[in-house]
């Protein structure tokens, strides 16, 4: 308890932050909401909302368009937030850092544009089993369009990768890998700096995948050394519809064009156009303009509290929660790595996650239950689903003793 | 009986609890009286897409009218499909395709009725309609 009370008052008064969380006081069925969906979605402090409000009551404008006062403060503004996310990433440059609507447009430009340039037929792409289905299907597509082959690295019972088949998989055909930084099902987390080593070691970029880190850790992509590195604003307690593309100025200007259109030009007539540069090339069409602005106000909000703090409190919460879960009879962790994040999915005898879901939910909980996106993980551990309770700073160890509690609770009434 | 009157059946079933429990105990409860789909017919294409859990369901036209059979590996949803097959179950195409379900609120699972990818009972619902529509077509 000592210790507990340490990490809540010194590493972070998480009263104090529930405050900055509206939604968090509202009810749900006549409960308190207990929110442990964040890796679906994340809750979104009032500083970003005002953000996002101010934008429309005072700045609304188009951007890098209008000579007019408003369209270039809200270009500044705009400019501003993708330097805010560049630094927090800690991208040399912020031409680097494209926005995108979120991880899914992400992964699929690249896999277009890379694709477009430097997959043959015969060629190699190397993923995990433990992949969001984000990341499965465009490289699937690309594989199908180009008769190239996606190779899987396979996972272990923990739900780790297996390393050594990794290293094996890595050939001279092998032109891309793309993998996760952190599974959104197992909360495993990945050696993703030693992964890109031994990419790089044979010459093969590496994208990731940050959905599920991002939100949680301090994520540099400089030591990382990541070709291209993406993730989505609604998960990092920034707006929906947003998301970023950090690619390294080199992989990006080889690139050829994904989506075209206004915004992505220097000079158009009906026989030639001449692209701009990066990242307005990658960027056509007005963007989602109060999403950019509000996501680099979450990464300001998420930096006065520390990404340190927040990552040692979320694992004091999930080594609670696991440990509290383990002492329900008939309960299975599925995803046991030693290096986990803030996700726990879980199994209860041969009760359906659906069920157990409907229950938690009348009891003011919200989990998520089903595949999650991730199916081959799922045939894996011979599951219809999982069980997913997803923690963020803003949960207590009171809300996982209710989660317990509730558990308990269902599962009685439907064995 | 019409279909309202089990409907209206069902609502003051329901009324009898007054907690969300005592509402699921009975909806658990129910889906042990759902008429069952015989294990040959638990194929693929009776698989009712959108579904979280597994929901098979069969139409037959029979005199006229239409009896679903059911299954699912989820046992709330079992109650839910054994309650709507309940009101559905022994009426004629049009008047299953006409039925207006409003009772499914009533009951205050409307929860049950929001389009998520999670929910079933949404395209259960269209599904033994499409049905109906077909079986209606074969008269």
């Amino acid at each position: 308890m000592a210790e507990q009370t340490i990490v809540n008052k010194k590493i972070l008064d998480v009263q104090k932050v529930r405050k900055d969380f509206p939604i968090l006081s509202r009810k749900v069925n006549g409960k308190p909401l207990i929110y442990f969906d964040s890796g679906a979605t994340s809750q979104k402090p009032k500083q970003v909302i005002d953000a996002i409000t101010k934008y429309y009551f005072e700045q609304n404008a188009n951007i890098h368009r209008g000579v007019h006062t408003l369209s270039q403060e809200i270009t500044s503004v705009y400019e501003n937030a993708r330097a805010t996310i560049q630094k927090h990433l800690n991208a040399k440059h912020s031409h680097e850092i494209i926005f995108t609507s979120g991880v899914t447009e992400s992964i699929n430009l690249v896999a277009n544009s890379f694709g477009k340039k430097f997959i043959s037929a015969g060629d190699e792409i190397v993923i995990s089993e433990m992949e969001h289905h984000s990341n499965i299907l465009p490289w699937q597509q690309l594989c199908e369009e180009k008769n190239a082959v996606l190779k899987i690295i396979p996972i272990n019972e923990a739900g780790e990768l297996v390393l050594d088949a990794f290293k094996n998989l890595l050939s001279p055909k092998t032109k891309i890998v793309a993998i996760t930084h952190v599974s959104n099902t197992l909360g495993t987390i990945n050696p993703i700096k030693e992964i890109i080593a031994l990419a790089h070691a044979k010459n093969i970029p590496v994208l990731v995948d940050g959905a599920q880190s991002v939100p949680h850790m301090k994520v540099d992509v400089q030591e990382l050394d990541a070709d291209f590195y993406c993730f989505s604003g609604h998960k990092v307690y920034g707006p929906t519809g947003v998301g970023i593309l950090y690619g390294k100025e080199e992989w990006l200007r080889k690139l050829p064009n994904y989506k075209v259109g206004g915004g992505t030009i220097k000079t158009v007539t009906f026989t030639k156009t001449e692209y701009a540069d990066i990242p307005l090339r990658f960027e056509a069409g007005t963007p989602h303009i109060e999403g950019g602005i509000g996501l680099a106000a979450a990464f300001d909000y998420v930096n006065a509290i520390g990404l340190e703090n927040i990552s040692a409190y979320e694992h004091e919460l999930t080594t609670y929660a696991t440990k509290k879960l383990l002492t329900i009879d008939g309960l299975k962790i599925i995803g046991t790595s030693k290096d986990k994040a803030s996700v726990i999915s879980f199994v209860l005898d041969k009760i359906h996650p659906y069920d157990t879901g409907v229950i938690l939910d009348q009891l003011g909980i919200a989990v998520r239950t089903g595949h999650h996106c991730t199916q081959p993980i799922m045939d894996k551990f011979k599951t219809p689903g999982t069980v997913r309770a997803s923690f963020a700073f803003y949960n207590t160890k009171e809300e996982i003793d209710e989660l317990v509690l509730g558990v308990e609770r269902a599962r009685k009434m439907l064995s | 009986m019409k279909i309202e009157e089990t409907e209206k059946e069902k609502i003051e079933e329901f009324a009898l609890f007054d907690d969300w429990m005592g509402k699921y105990e009975h909806i658990i409860e129910l889906g042990k009286s759902l008429p069952m789909i015989e294990e040959k017919y638990k194929t693929d294409d009776r698989l009712i897409k959108g579904c979280q859990s597994k929901v098979w369901l069969r139409s037959e036209m029979k005199d006229g009218k239409i009896f679903f059979t059911a299954d699912s590996d989820a046992i709330i949803t079992k109650g839910l499909v054994a309650l709507v097959i309940c009101v559905l179950s022994g009426h004629s195409p049009d008047e299953i395709l006409n039925a207006k379900m409003d009772f499914i609120n009533q009951i205050g699972l409307t929860q049950h009725l929001s389009p998520t990818r999670a929910n079933g009972l949404v395209n259960m619902i269209k599904q033994m309609k499409l049905d109906a529509m077909a079986l209606k077509a074969k008269l």
